[in-house]
């Protein structure tokens, strides 16, 4: 027994290393996220801690000397340079003023369907010092960790677009999986057509767009952003082009995308460590609604004072939990009516028209019984907002001194004020 | 023919002094990590920790040596990516054995000799990866013979050069 023992040493020994490291592996991939580095994090920090010193000192070294030499003794050409920008500024400039044009009309068409928006509130820089050093296992470690916020599955980006998500997080340093890796997943979506896919790596390190069927148009050169569906990119993130449509397997397409970020040259990209979501809110003194134009417009009928005998119209008009007539009597007295079915917004109810102009009345003022004076109270006094009143609509309802738009507009009759109400805005 | 086949009494049996045994692994680990962020295609074509492995393995001529010495660096490797950890020790183990195994029969001290070698465990190497990793770890894998000779050729050079280096370091026992 010995001799066999002793003559088969090498290989029995050969066996059992390599029958440890596949229950090892076994275990790993039992565990169900063996893609993910959660059950060995420990393992890994080790040789990350054993290298990454080395890395950031060659990273700071590297760049100290680029640096150095860039900005005190290569400055050749950045007058030239510098005279270049500045016409870009100026053309950036006239630019800007057309998509301001352009992203103020989104978000009231955005309001008006109610839809919430992510921005990118905060984002943590971050110096890449590493990668995995294989094909077949496209990360980079980047140089901020727990330490500086940074949680996995955050989102990770440069100026020109996505380059991975957040998989595992050390003390002093992140591992970020590229998209190119075969085990990522991005929600996407073709800015031209609207084809939603999912981006996914493969072996050979090319970024693909899945799931569009085959009978769909796809064109070369499309770009392609984030769709916002996987609930790490926010949406509308750029994530590169199409470069090659072709007919894959099962009735889908196989488009090849061209990444936005130069993903093989990565030095600096940001974390996007905090997301916001929000109502899409259009500018205040643009919200003019069609249906106050068309009220405006329409021939209507005022409606019939209804007089209180027990109550002098001032002292009515004054007292809360009461409701003038919209846009006030002609002959100068305000009309006590029930709040029920009263719009929330203080120009609710009346139309609208430009220009208007703003005064800002006291409560004093109130009791004057001026068609002026009487929007003023509607506007003072807090009614529950009703139907589809947004947060900008309840902010203007509350009390105290309130902005009077004075309109040179007839009265809407109140069934017609209260169909507005009520109507999606 | 470069490879000479010799007697256990007629191999040289070399170590290495323990800042050479750690050192130069980790620096083979730390510039595989790090050329890439400059040069992408070298972690697509050169596999440093690998030829690591073959010199020591060959030089210590001991398979229980050159196994251990294949599973920490394979194992080392697995840690700095995010597959499962295991799947380059694997790979690495199997080529440490057998490049100490070679070392013991065969005389490769020469260029040649490396060259073939390096070449030959590369491709080993490479087919106990793409076996492991698809049966085990069920990892979507494509083999191509074009990639892994191009590479093979590439590492071998690479491996040929590096080794006179590393020859500086073996003191003899």
């Amino acid at each position: 027994m010995e001799s066999v023992l002793g003559r088969y040493r090498n290989l029995i020994v050969l066996v059992l290393v390599l029958f440890s490291q596949v229950l090892g592996l076994a275990v790993q991939v039992k565990r169900g996220n063996a893609n993910e580095g959660q059950d060995t994090r420990l393992i890994r920090i080790w040789a990350v801690g054993a290298l990454s010193p080395f890395e950031r000192s060659l990273v700071w070294i590297e760049n100290s000397s680029h640096n150095i030499w860039h900005n005190y003794f290569y400055l050749r050409g950045v007058r030239a340079e510098n005279r270049e920008l500045k016409q870009q500024i100026e053309q950036m400039r006239l630019e800007q003023v057309r998509l301001n044009e352009d992203a103020a009309q989104a978000r009231r068409l955005q309001n008006l369907l109610g839809f919430k928006e992510q921005f990118i509130a905060k984002t943590v820089a971050a110096q890449v010092i590493g990668s995995s050093g294989s094909d077949l296992s496209r990360i980079i470690y980047i140089d901020k960790g727990e330490d500086s916020g940074i949680k996995r599955d955050m989102a990770v980006l440069t100026a020109d677009g996505i380059v991975g998500k957040v998989l595992l997080v050390y003390p002093g340093e992140s591992q970020v999986l590229l998209i190119s890796d075969q085990s990522s997943g991005v929600g996407a979506i073709l800015e031209k057509s609207r084809l939603q896919g999912v981006l996914r790596g493969n072996a050979n390190g090319e970024v693909t767009l899945e799931r569009v069927m085959s009978d769909e148009q796809v064109q070369s050169g499309e770009t392609v952003l984030t769709s916002g569906g996987d609930q790490i990119f926010p949406k509308g993130l750029p994530i590169g082009t199409v470069m090659k449509v072709a007919p894959g397997k099962d009735l889908f397409l196989n488009i090849k995308i061209k990444p936005a970020a130069d993903l093989s040259k990565l030095e600096e990209v940001l974390v996007l460590v905090e997301k916001q979501e929000r109502q899409a809110v259009a500018d205040a003194h643009e919200r003019v609604r069609a249906a106050d134009i068309l009220a405006q417009r329409l021939p209507s009928v005022p409606d019939k004072p209804v007089v209180d005998p027990n109550a002098p119209a001032a002292t009515t008009a004054a007292n809360p939990g009461t409701k003038p007539a919209s846009g006030g009597a002609p002959n100068g007295t305000a009309t006590a009516k029930p709040a029920t079915g009263a719009p929330a917004k203080a120009n609710s109810g009346v139309a609208t028209p430009t220009p208007v102009k703003k005064q800002t009345v006291s409560a004093g003022q109130q009791a004057l019984g001026s068609p002026a004076a009487s929007a003023a109270v509607k506007a003072a006094k807090p009614k529950p907002a009703s139907g589809n009143a947004t947060p900008t609509d309840s902010a203007k309802a509350q009390p105290g001194p309130a902005i009077v738009e004075e309109k040179s507009a007839p009265t809407v009759p109140k069934s017609q004020s209260a169909n507005q109400d009520n109507s999606p805005q | 023919m470069p490879i000479t086949y010799t007697s256990n009494e007629q191999v040289e049996v070399y170590r290495f002094s323990v800042p050479v045994t750690i050192g130069v692994p980790l620096l083979a680990l730390f510039i595989q990590a790090f050329v890439p962020l400059r040069f992408p295609r070298f972690a697509v074509y050169v596999d440093l920790p690998l030829l690591v492995t073959i010199f020591f393995a060959m030089a210590r001529r001991s398979p229980i040596a050159g196994l251990f010495t294949g599973a920490i660096i394979g194992l080392a490797q697995d840690m700095l990516g995010h597959n499962p950890i295991g799947i380059y020790g694997i790979a690495k183990t199997v080529v440490g054995y057998g490049a100490s195994s070679l070392g013991v029969k065969l005389d490769v001290e020469n260029a040649g000799a490396r060259f073939l070698v390096t070449l030959g465990f590369y491709l080993i190497h490479s087919a106990v990866y793409f076996t492991v990793a698809r049966a085990l770890v069920n990892m979507t894998q494509s083999w191509s013979w074009p990639h892994g000779i191009l590479a093979g050729l590439v590492n071998a050079f690479i491996g040929v050069l590096l080794y006179f280096v590393l020859d500086r370091f073996k003191q003899r026992t």
